[in-house]
């Protein structure tokens, strides 16, 4: 065509103005640590692991997960889920349901039978883990995967700590846990069952041992002064709660007590109720608002039939007459429950004690050293005692006694000992800004309700143990990973490669993400706004 | 009820531009990274404008669904001036800009050529700010509706003149700021009573097709351009395109002040056919029309430096545009994902 | 073919005949016979393949003409007057893009005062804007001017223009000789654009163009007009081979190599002009005429050499720029500015007033006689005038001068009854 001089101009000869020069600020691609991962005791990165599960590779999402975290079936029956309350989500309709969908994940793999991958090549090195609980057993699981050899000297007669011998069955079914410990003994894990150790440094020596990981929970119950003392009608809740391990259940007798209000407590009113007890109540010398028990475990009590009695203390126990003296307390300006002298009786064939637990130290007899404080051990930011080479973790220590943080900080003392061995200390890792909810920009994401897991009915829940919380299935896991805002993080929703009037941002592909194009790039700012999970930000433009 | 298919469950539905989990034809055009980029880099458009955005959107769209048949009649206005300076093109499609009251009128020239050649596959697209569409260009915009003549007329609506220093015109919304209605005196902005309803004075030639968007909702552009090139015949889209240098509004806000725009009830996004509204986009999270206001400094006289209501007769006045605007589309239904 | 029709018929048929693809129109007196002509062949699908569109006003018509000939079509359309002003914008867009348009004047005066009657007015006001521009003298050179308009604009790529006298011409019944389809395709072949809109090969058409490149631009439209005239002399030459008969060209000229006396026009009036040149040449004066044909581009040089040794111009025009003078006659005295001949402008026949052969044959002896003044009014009625100048000077709210003339004409007219 023989165009008309000035007049008529060829296609797209505007590319040869850079209006990148325009630019005063320019936007640039962060990443941010997502709430969840940060309020995750375990420090799993749940974003990263929802996001195989919205695309519906679940076994990638499970494989991703358990770079952190090797029990998932278990965590998604028993962990409090931080990640929950700090999900961003929250604040526009409901937390995502991150801890339904850990146990889809985990139930997924004990289904199609998915094994751990890669193991390291032998490194030369013995560990020796004392005690299989939640602790012991991931941190167990990490050093074998970094290759070391692991043994576990476990004083009961089966592994699982806690999650087998404080958590009821209808928390937990003993198949899934049998199954996931299973899987990580699988990997090549040593175990003496019945060998307790009270002689840390002499079980090194013996064994060969390089280094000690000392995870023995706090699985003594405290006792408190009752005047009826040793009576068989006063127990303790851990030592009731072991014992359903049994073969033979304990009988309690028709209305049971429970003295407390933790999660122990709660768990042992509820077992009390399963055994046949027509009244099960709980005895607390505070109010519910201060009552220790998450809130989903005093819910489900209550929903079972389990009775509160706030604000009371046992200050007698009558049980040939079948009754306990209750005062009642009231609280100071301090929030301390003070007595009032009035009294009331309650009926009750037995008191279950569930005044919180203790460690049993006896194990570090022998080692001064190691400086125990208030009955906790204490350790360095490495997990490592005052003794070199001998690392403890869980409820040892003076942390929140949870599963999950216990699992935490297996990992945690199992890298820590990975660098010791090989004479190294732990790199701190690089910690991005949190992304927070006003970083967002919700408006992009589908108003979706939360899909909740189906539960037994209440009548079926007390006369049984099965397992009371039901889980997603797949549609509805999907759906769940799906409400996941991916706070901080690019997933390539195509919207700045979409909403700049300049065409200066370059999609590169799926898995690729997108780069922007300065040459052209204004600085409108457009696609910081519209970004919906805050991964882009402004910088001032440098000369 | 409108055009596109709102999917649940996906982590940003319908609203985002893309998301790789949604199948390839229920992305956008613009998330495709084959989109033709009819207007390209380099054009001189302000910093975050919205007439860039939207043409580009429309464009795009329209390339797509025609499988790249298509010519463009340009009125001149900020879109021509920042596209075209000699030596700098950044269009990338057959384009002639004539006049400012006339690209409806050279519109049926080129269909009509078309149509003579028997090349009518080739599809017609007539552009235009607000000024050139209902101030300066109605005669011929008539014209072309009332003969049927078919075009694809499309009007870029920022609600004033803005290339030559953002004057009022016939779309200048009720209170607001410009050069030629300045916010002094007892009435300050542009005064109540006046303006015109284009979409409905499309409407009510009985043309095939009539429809208003916004920049803030691509789903629903691209799916009203796609329906509009089912039609022949005379067709009108209405394209709501923020000014952030004559509307006051921070670059990076263009697009949330359109949507502030749909969502306070003051600009309805709907389609008509032969004269009917068959369809309204239904405000998903209703805000009060100070929210929109607020952040555009030509409505700054409403408010006082901390922000808050100064002038709430005036704030109320346009609150009523709104809820008419609500009542007359049934724009409040349960609030759909 | 030799048909006895109206003066717009003949033109319609040479149109149509011609193939336009797109054809769109405005009513206005007095062209609007032209485009009902060709309205009903393409209703009646006599000429076929071509869009006929009914616009809402001439701003509108031309624009549909600029569309449909930047998309690669032929494109026609024809106006008068106020609607040359109403479309004036598009026209000097048509001329900047240099589209090929091709557009019937008929010339009409521009109001206000109002007046549907023949001048040259309209032709005047946009004679700047880049349009080739033709006028003819008869109904048969109408007819004949735009077939070689179609073939001029499209071998230049530029719009043209064809003038002709309105109702003089228009509305006239009288003998012509119609071209024939088959004459027309011979001449004419089918349109080529240079410059298209078009998806296989998408350009961008009307730019912006700053400070840095205007004035080239319009220079470059002066030279291709500059270069038009060769070209426009060669289809003259062309058509009369073709047709056998003379038609456009640069100027025509009448008796005027030993002329004294040269009289130059434009339009119908020199027919007149030419029966009073004989007329005085049988009395003795050696009187001349010069018809101007292709007023834009201006033949400065044919004119020129038409003009010669003569001593006395006469310019006779239908148009008059108010404040100043002749129009015409300001282009005519630069050809002749080596000033050996004398020029005066007369204005007459505004506004449709007829130019009868004593009021031609006057101006031409008071020439003669040097009592021709630079600048006269023939047929002035001093006595209106004066009253109303009298009465404008007297009161302050005189009225407006066209009515009070008015009311004067007929107050006289009917005095003297």
């Amino acid at each position: 065509m023989d165009k008309p001089f000035a007049i008529t101009l060829d296609v797209g000869t505007s590319l040869a103005n850079k209006t990148g020069s325009w630019r005063v600020d320019r936007p640039v691609y962060v990443d941010r640590m997502p709430p969840c991962n940060d309020g995750c005791p375990a420090g799993e990165n749940i974003q990263g692991w929802l996001y195989y599960v919205e695309e519906g590779d679940y076994e990638q999402a499970w494989r991703r997960l358990v770079e952190d975290n090797p029990m998932p079936a278990i965590m998604g029956r028993v962990c409090y889920h931080p990640c929950e309350t700090a999900c961003n989500r929250a604040k526009l309709d409901e937390a995502v349901g991150i801890n339904a969908v850990e146990r889809f994940l985990g139930d997924q793999a004990i289904e199609h039978g998915w094994s751990f991958g890669f193991v390291a090549p032998p490194s030369e090195k013995k560990v020796l883990v004392i005690g299989s609980g939640p602790a012991g057993l991931s941190a167990a699981y990490h050093l074998r995967r970094l290759g070391h050899a692991v043994t576990i000297y476990e004083a009961g007669w089966a592994l699982g700590g806690m999650m087998r011998f404080g958590i009821p069955k209808y928390r937990l079914p003993r198949e899934v846990l049998d199954a996931e410990i299973r899987r990580i003994c699988a990997l090549g894990v040593e175990v003496e069952l019945g060998h307790k150790v009270t002689d840390v440094p002499e079980e090194m020596r013996a064994g060969g041992f390089d280094a000690v990981f000392m995870a023995v929970g706090a699985q003594l119950g405290k006792r408190a002064y009752l005047p009826a003392g040793d009576s068989a009608h006063v127990i303790d809740a851990v030592s009731l709660l072991h014992s359903m391990e049994g073969f033979d259940p304990p009988s309690l007798g028709r209305r049971v007590a429970i003295y407390g209000g933790g999660d122990t407590a709660m768990d042992a009113a509820r077992t009390a109720k399963r055994l046949g007890a027509t009244d099960a109540v709980v005895v607390y010398r505070r109010t519910r608002e201060r009552m220790p028990a998450h809130d989903i475990e005093v819910e489900e009590a209550v929903e079972e039939g389990v009775l509160m009695k706030w604000l009371s203390t046992i200050a007698d126990v009558d049980f040939d007459k079948g009754r306990i003296v209750i005062e009642k307390m009231a609280l100071d300006e301090t929030g301390f429950p003070q007595p009032t002298g009035e009294f009331e009786e309650l009926d009750a064939d037995c008191v279950v004690l569930a005044l919180g637990q203790e460690s049993d130290l006896s194990l570090l007899a022998s080692m001064p050293e190691v400086v125990v404080v208030d009955g906790s051990v204490q350790v360095g930011p490495d997990l490592m005692t005052g003794r070199s080479g001998v690392f403890a973790g869980g409820d040892v220590l003076p942390v929140d006694r949870t599963v999950t943080t216990a699992v935490g900080n297996g990992k945690k003392a199992a890298r820590a000992i990975d660098a010791w061995l090989r004479g190294e200390s732990l790199a701190k890792p690089v910690r991005h800004e949190l992304a927070g909810f006003e970083l967002l920009n919700t408006w992009y994401y589908s108003d979706a309700p939360r899909m909740e897991r189906p539960r037994l009915e209440v009548a079926r829940r007390t006369s049984t143990f099965d397992e009371i919380v039901q889980g997603l299935d797949e549609t509805n896991a999907l759906f769940e990973a799906r409400r996941c805002m991916s706070c901080g993080n690019c997933f390539e929703c195509d919207n700045c490669f979409g909403v700049c009037p300049d065409n200066a941002v370059v999609n590169l592909g799926f898995g690729n993400r997108y780069r922007f194009e300065y040459d052209y790039c204004k600085g409108c700012g457009i696609c910081v706004s519209e970004c919906p999970c805050g991964a882009i930000v402004m910088e001032p433009e440098l000369a | 009820m409108t055009a596109t298919q709102k999917v649940k469950f996906y982590q940003v539905g319908s609203f985002a531009v893309g998301n790789r989990l949604l199948d390839a034809d229920q992305r956008t055009v613009q998330s495709d990274v084959s989109r033709h980029n009819t207007i390209t880099s380099g054009h001189r458009a302000c910093q975050g404008c919205g007439e860039a955005l939207g043409a580009r959107y429309v464009l795009d769209a329209a390339m797509r669904v025609t499988g790249g048949k298509l010519v463009a009649v340009n009125a001149t206005g900020c879109l021509e001036v920042f596209t075209t300076p000699y030596p700098e093109s950044s269009w990338q499609l057959p384009w002639v800009h004539s006049l400012f009251g006339n690209a409806a009128a050279v519109a049926t020239g080129v269909a009509a050529a078309l149509k003579a050649q028997g090349r009518d596959d080739i599809r017609v697209l007539a552009q235009a700010g607000d000024g050139g569409t209902v101030d300066i260009g109605f005669g011929c915009l008539s014209g072309m509706f009332e003969r049927n003549d078919d075009v694809l007329f499309v009007c870029y609506d920022n609600q004033a003149y803005m290339n030559t220093g953002v004057q009022r015109s016939g779309a200048t919304p009720a209170a607001a700021r410009t050069a030629t209605t300045e916010a002094v005196g007892p009435e300050p902005g542009n005064p109540f009573g006046q303006g015109k309803d284009m979409a409905a004075l499309a409407m009510a030639h009985g043309i095939g097709y009539v429809a208003t968007a916004t920049v803030s909702d691509l789903h629903d552009l691209e799916a009203k351009v796609e329906r509009a090139m089912d039609f022949h015949g005379a067709r009108y889209l209405h394209v709501l395109v923020p000014c952030p240098l004559g509307w006051g509004s921070n670059s990076a806000d263009t697009i949330r002040v359109a949507r502030l725009a749909t969502e306070s009830g003051l600009f309805p996004v709907y389609e008509a056919e032969y004269g009917t509204v068959t369809a309204a986009s239904p405000i998903r999270h209703r805000v009060p029309v100070e929210d929109y206001l607020r952040l555009q400094r030509r409505f700054r006289h409403l408010f006082d430096s901390s922000g808050a209501v100064k002038r709430p007769d005036i704030v109320a006045k346009l609150q009523q545009l709104a809820n008419r605007n609500i009542d007359r589309f049934g724009l409040l239904t349960n609030e759909v994902a | 073919m030799l048909r006895q029709l109206e003066g717009s018929r003949a033109v319609a048929m040479a149109v149509a005949a011609c193939r336009p693809q797109v054809v769109c129109a405005y009513p206005i007196t007095p062209q609007t016979h032209i485009v009902e002509g060709v309205g009903e062949m393409v209703k009646s699908g006599e000429l076929a393949g071509c869009e006929f569109i009914n616009v809402e006003s001439e701003f509108a018509a031309m624009s549909v003409a600029i569309g449909a000939s930047a998309a690669g079509s032929r494109a026609y359309t024809a106006t008068s007057s106020q609607g040359l002003l109403f479309m004036i914008e598009a026209v000097y867009n048509a001329g900047g893009l240099g589209l090929p348009v091709v557009m019937t004047l008929a010339n009409r005066a521009i109001g206000a005062p109002i007046n549907i009657w023949n001048d040259h007015s309209d032709a005047m006001a946009v004679r700047d804007a880049g349009w080739v521009m033709l006028f003819a003298e008869s109904n048969q050179e109408a007819t004949d001017l735009h077939i070689q308009a179609f073939r001029l604009a499209e071998d230049l790529s530029l719009p043209v223009m064809v003038n002709m006298d309105g109702f003089v011409l228009t509305h006239a019944t009288e003998r012509i000789d119609v071209p024939t389809q088959e004459q027309v395709d011979a001449f004419l072949p089918p349109f080529e654009p240079r410059q298209v809109l078009d998806p296989a090969d998408p350009v961008t058409i009307g730019a912006l163009v700053g400070p840095e490149a205007f004035t080239e631009v319009r220079f470059l439209a002066h030279a291709k007009q500059i270069q038009a005239i060769g070209h426009i002399r060669e289809v003259a030459d062309e058509f009369a081979e073709a047709f056998g008969r003379r038609a456009g060209g640069l100027v025509n000229t009448y008796r005027a190599e030993d002329a004294d006396v040269v009289v130059v026009a434009l339009g119908s009036i020199l027919g007149t002009i030419k029966d009073v040149a004989d007329q005085m040449r049988e009395r003795g004066t050696k009187v001349g005429v010069v018809g101007i044909t292709s007023f834009r581009p201006f033949p400065l040089d044919a004119l020129h050499e038409a003009i010669g040794d003569a001593r006395r111009v006469v310019v006779i025009e239908r148009a008059f720029s108010i404040g100043f003078g002749g129009v015409l006659s300001t282009d005519v005295a630069l050809a002749i500015a080596d000033g050996r001949a004398r020029i005066s402008t007369v204005v007459a026949g505004l506004g449709g007033r007829a130019v009868p052969e004593a009021a031609i044959a006057g101006v031409i002896e008071d020439a003669v006689a040097g009592r021709l003044e630079a600048l006269r009014f023939v047929d002035l009625d001093r006595g209106v005038v004066e009253r109303e100048l009298a009465r404008m000077a007297g009161d302050r709210h005189s009225g407006p001068s066209a009515e009070n003339v008015l009311r004067d004409l007929r107050a006289v007219a009917s005095r003297s009854v």
